[in-house]
């Protein structure tokens, strides 16, 4: 019997797959038996009738605006928390200085600002990007300083004693050696901004799955709402994916062992 | 390395102290530290944990400033870090997505930025003489603490430093390995006669390789205690540790480091 589980657990995405499918079947059942009325849950039958509630293109197009605000959120935040958590490794004032106001900024439910943020700036794309960056970008800078802050002292030392440049000894010791705390960061980091695009879109859009989600509701189109999510988790899924092949092809050894 | 005639010590420390500001205020590190070393020998610096034996490699090294007194190098006073000394860490501290080769060749792509096909092939040259040739493309991820301490080795003597500074660097192996890489060190050391400054807590250690052993005695305040030679000739084996005076001199450094007899 263990011996049989073993050897089911060895294929890839087996177990979780089959898990799936029964959740699924008990799903369709109990609302079929229980004739659950379907604006309080609609059976997977219906949801996927859903997904013919409108037509491929305005899907692509709901998908890509969403798919686009968060990806320039995301990148903005990369761009931001790199040079940020240098500096917070780099320099003490920096880091007693900001630190604490990055946490303040973390504890504020952006959820909250979102609206403010739409009066101040107006309801285009800055605003929207700007509310998934705020959402995304403090797992990152965290995670970012972290890895380099977990540098052996022994590395830093071999770099002092060779008196390197010290930009060297963030791009050839501290960078890369934070390279698997990033990556659990990015990871985080990718799939809070598509919640980002998503809470922007609820605040103010006239286009992306968000804001066809509220539309839906508001019409008590039930399933099309729960496709729209299940297009939102499949992207999710995809944009988490492609950061984890990412780590897995180009930095096979930042990866603990049992996963190679 | 031509034969020196001068006179001037490799390292020498005069009347170093070094305190440290601490939340519990200033602890006393090290004090009246006295100590010369001569070109071409092997010290042992042995003590207890805590009396400011890494301290002092660290000094050495130029990553830390005595607080008063001076430590010269060839004569020199060291104010930073020297080009001519290179370091084995406790931990040999390896870059993990690195091949064995490029964290050999490490030093010189990190201080000037890239590394010339004479250090490569002298990079391959110190990994056969750690015995590692054959991995020197491999990454130290599975490799055991001895095969990496054997890479952090090799990187120290890449630049071909007169001076080699080892902070307990097998503290961190299992006591098999830990005696066949002091073999093995006794081996270099032979073939390459660099002065060398070995930090340990280990008697045996000390005794098997040094040709003197400076016994630190307990901080705070820590200075030279002791200033012993070591009577065996070399090479050293297993049989070496046989020898009566070598056990009157194990059993002495016992009697002073465990009964902390050390003034």
């Amino acid at each position: 019997m263990t011996a049989t589980l073993t050897r089911v657990n060895r294929v890839p995405g087996l177990l979780p797959g089959l898990t799936f499918l029964i959740i699924l079947v008990l799903w369709e059942t109990s609302t079929r038996v229980f004739t659950i009325p379907t604006f309080l849950l609609p059976a997977p039958s219906r949801i996927l009738e859903g997904f013919d509630a409108v037509t491929v293109s305005r899907w692509l197009a709901h998908a890509w605006a969403t798919l686009r605000v968060a990806m320039l959120g995301f990148l903005t935040a990369i761009v931001v928390s790199l040079p940020l958590a240098i500096a917070l490794t780099r320099f003490k004032l920096v880091s007693s200085g900001i630190y604490p106001l990055l946490v303040v900024i973390q504890s504020t439910p952006i959820v909250a600002v979102a609206p403010i943020i739409i009066v101040t700036m107006g309801s285009g794309d800055v605003s929207r990007v700007l509310i998934t960056f705020m959402i995304s970008f403090f797992p990152l800078v965290v995670s970012m300083t972290t890895g380099m802050k977990a540098t052996p002292d022994e590395l830093i030392e071999l770099s002092h004693s060779l008196k390197a440049p010290a930009i060297r000894e963030f791009t050839q010791i501290r960078i890369p050696y934070a390279i698997p705390y990033i990556f659990s960061g990015l990871k985080i980091s990718v799939t809070l901004s598509v919640i980002g695009a998503v809470v922007a879109e609820f605040v103010a859009a006239e286009k992306g799955i968000g804001y066809f989600i509220q539309f839906s509701t508001s019409l008590f189109k039930i399933p099309q709402a729960w496709a729209g999510l299940g297009i939102l988790v499949l992207m999710s899924l995809t944009l988490f994916q492609i950061i984890a092949q990412t780590q897995r092809y180009f930095f096979p050894w930042s990866l603990p062992r049992e996963s190679k | 390395m031509a034969v020196n005639t001068n006179v001037t010590p490799a390292i020498q420390f005069t009347d170093v102290e070094m305190t440290f500001d601490t939340r519990a205020g200033e602890l006393i590190a090290l004090q009246h530290v006295n100590l010369a070393i001569n070109d071409h020998e092997f010290i042992a610096v042995l003590g207890p944990s805590g009396c400011g034996k890494s301290t002092l490699m660290r000094i050495v090294a130029g990553l830390l400033k005595p607080s008063a007194g001076t430590v010269s190098v060839h004569g020199e006073n060291v104010v930073e870090p020297r080009d001519d000394i290179g370091i084995v860490f406790q931990k040999p501290t390896l870059l993990p997505w690195a091949t064995l080769e490029d964290n050999v060749v490490f030093p010189m792509k990190h201080k000037f930025g890239r590394v010339t096909q004479e250090q490569r092939e002298r990079a391959h040259e110190l990994l056969k003489l750690v015995g590692l040739a054959s991995l020197e493309n491999r990454r130290p991820g599975r490799l055991s603490g001895g095969m990496q301490q054997r890479v952090g080795i090799a990187r120290a003597l890449l630049h071909n430093p007169d001076i080699l500074l080892m902070d307990e660097p097998f503290s961190a192996l299992d006591a098999l390995t830990r005696e066949e890489m002091g073999y093995e060190l006794q081996n270099i050391w032979q073939e390459h006669r660099k002065t060398v400054m070995f930090i340990t807590h280990s008697i045996v250690e000390a005794v098997l390789l040094a040709d003197r052993i400076i016994v630190m005695s307990h901080g705070p305040g820590a200075h030279v205690a002791e200033d012993l030679r070591v009577p065996a000739p070399r090479p050293r084996t297993g049989d070496s540790m046989r020898l009566s005076e070598m056990q009157d001199l194990v059993s002495h450094l016992r009697d002073i480091l465990m009964t902390k007899k050390v003034a």
